[in-house]
């Protein structure tokens, strides 16, 4: 059992020290009193409000964006729709802030968007000013997130029965009905295992809020991150990061008992 | 075929591409545009040049990407040894067991990376393993993180194996080590290969523990691209990005091309 004990040394071991740090305050000793700190913090309340609603609105986006654009791809394919299918794919191993980073471009206050706003109002500023706010991060979520959503549910269309689809259409349903009657039963497994994915990612996304560098969007993993390297107070960093963890071990686990009841 | 009409197709071709397109392939398109541009201040960017190329290739960016492709490597193949190993000894387990180990290799996935960064500094920064300040931490912290990917796919690949080869290797008198070496791994190959792809093009993107982490003396490229964007060079920085995209893309190419070549035998 070598590798679980290098695991549990590289991984476990750091965690149990994680949680030991959050209960010692500056002064020394064991006591609540940093979890008490912190939790009074309205800051840290403000974080975790954000966090919630950011990485529920970009879950529930990306089920909605991923839902549709997946149907299209599996079922009114059209030329083409094969490679970006594949594109989806590397998509996906690309890192996350590479969306900010590009949509600063276009959202940006000098960007395309804002550019061209300009360029044909004449106006000073462009209309686009919302990338710093949280809507900017939600869209950044919603746009690098819907993918895992689609590769679940491209596979899961991939299983249906198409003679049930040619069936129900002689029968004279229309669209609208099939995808209700037929399609949506078949692919809920893998919506509910490819949102609460997204959900546990969008709770522990850093990279795009830190590059949206926006002082207005604080969420738990910025929050470490800030307690941490830019103040040095490693207790509180610790407390935040323990209060992250139980949130997103918990519904890794709802996600674990999801998928392997539905198989997926 | 779901939708029959011709009308209907082309709307819902239309309302897709509207859809995919500024979402998708723009963002990749704008930095690559941007990566040859001095200057955005209108629709189109401006100034065409190769400047950001030249010094994304050169100096401190260059560095970082040795420094990138080091430490993916490195931790790349430390995952999957730790992965495949537990994969394999997961197998062999029983139910119950299987569970246990499953539960713990895939608790980095659930575990914010920020929080492993944090959590190796503290246990690191302090006795009896020193590790803070240098390259070794950003490495292990890496291997961390990508091991659960390595173990996932080996272990889903080994459920799909079929135990008759083994069976008769066994039935021939081979020992376990030899089943393990001349049928297992083989079989195995190309799953691994994918999975060496998946934790490369994973460790390569990773920022949220590396800005934890780092050192000054060993800064990958995605933290690289966080300070010249945060310094305000956004052209040198989706230079660099370009970069980094490039060199993933072609690791996972080459990764890809092994595979095809591992299946035919």
């Amino acid at each position: 059992m070598p590798p679980v004990l290098g695991l549990a040394l590289v991984f476990l071991y750091p965690l149990v020290l994680l949680v030991q740090q959050s209960f010692t305050p500056l002064e020394g000793g064991t006591s609540v009193q940093p979890y008490v700190d912190v939790f009074a913090d309205p800051a840290f309340r403000e974080a975790l409000g954000t966090t919630v609603w950011l990485a529920v609105g970009a879950t529930v986006g990306c089920l909605v964006l991923g839902f549709v654009l997946a149907l299209v791809i599996a079922f009114v394919p059209f030329p083409g729709a094969k490679a970006v299918a594949r594109f989806v794919d590397v998509f996906l191993s690309f890192p996350s802030f590479l969306i900010t980073l590009a949509l600063l471009f276009v959202y940006g206050t000098v960007g395309m968007a804002n550019g061209m706003w300009t360029d044909v109002t004449g106006a000073a500023s462009g209309p686009f000013q919302f990338l710093t706010t949280p809507w900017g991060v939600l869209l950044a979520e919603i746009t690098y997130f819907t993918p895992f959503v689609m590769r679940p549910l491209l596979a899961a269309f991939s299983q249906i029965d198409t003679a049930q689809i040619e069936a129900a259409s002689s029968l004279g349903a229309k669209a609208p009905r099939i995808v209700r009657q037929i399609i949506l039963p078949e692919a809920l497994p893998a919506l509910a295992a490819g949102g609460s994915l997204v959900l546990i990612m969008c709770l522990n996304e850093f990279g795009i809020v830190l590059f949206t560098g926006a002082k207005g969007v604080t969420t738990l993993p910025m929050l470490v991150y800030s307690k941490a390297i830019l103040e040095s107070d490693w207790t509180a960093a610790c407390v935040v990061a323990v209060v992250n963890v139980v949130i997103s071990v918990s519904l890794y686990g709802l996600y674990r008992v999801v998928s392997r009841r539905v198989g997926a | 075929m779901l939708v029959h009409s011709r009308k209907g197709k082309w709307t819902l071709w239309t309302l897709f591409l509207v859809l995919f397109v500024p979402l998708f392939a723009l963002p990749l398109l704008v930095i690559v545009a941007a990566s040859f541009a001095t200057n955005w201040s209108g629709a189109f960017p401006s100034g065409p040049t190769f400047e950001n190329y030249a010094s994304a290739t050169r100096g401190e960016s260059l560095r970082a990407l040795t420094t990138s492709l080091v430490t993916a490597l490195v931790a790349s193949l430390l995952a999957l040894l730790v992965g495949s190993w537990a994969a394999l000894a997961a197998h062999a387990l029983s139910k119950k067991g299987k569970r246990l180990l499953d539960t713990l290799f895939m608790l980095p996935v659930a575990v914010p990376s920020v929080v492993v960064g944090l959590a190796v500094l503290v246990a690191f920064s302090q006795p009896p393993f020193l590790l803070n300040g240098t390259r070794w931490i950003v490495i292990l912290a890496h291997a961390i993180l990508v091991t659960a990917f390595a173990y996932q796919s080996v272990s889903a690949a080994i459920v799909r194996l079929d135990p008759a080869y083994e069976q008769a290797a066994a039935s021939l008198g081979a020992r376990p080590s030899y089943v393990l070496w001349r049928v297992k791994l083989p079989l195995l190959l190309p799953s691994l290969n994918a999975a060496a792809g998946l934790c490369f093009a994973l460790s390569m993107g990773e920022l949220s523990a590396t800005m934890m982490l780092y050192p000054p003396d060993w800064m990958p490229l995605p933290v690289r691209i966080f300070t010249a964007t945060d310094r305000g060079s956004l052209f040198t920085g989706s230079a660099v990005a370009v970069v980094l995209m490039g060199a993933t893309l072609l690791v996972l190419l080459a990764v890809s091309r092994v595979r095809t070549r591992a299946s035919y035998r």
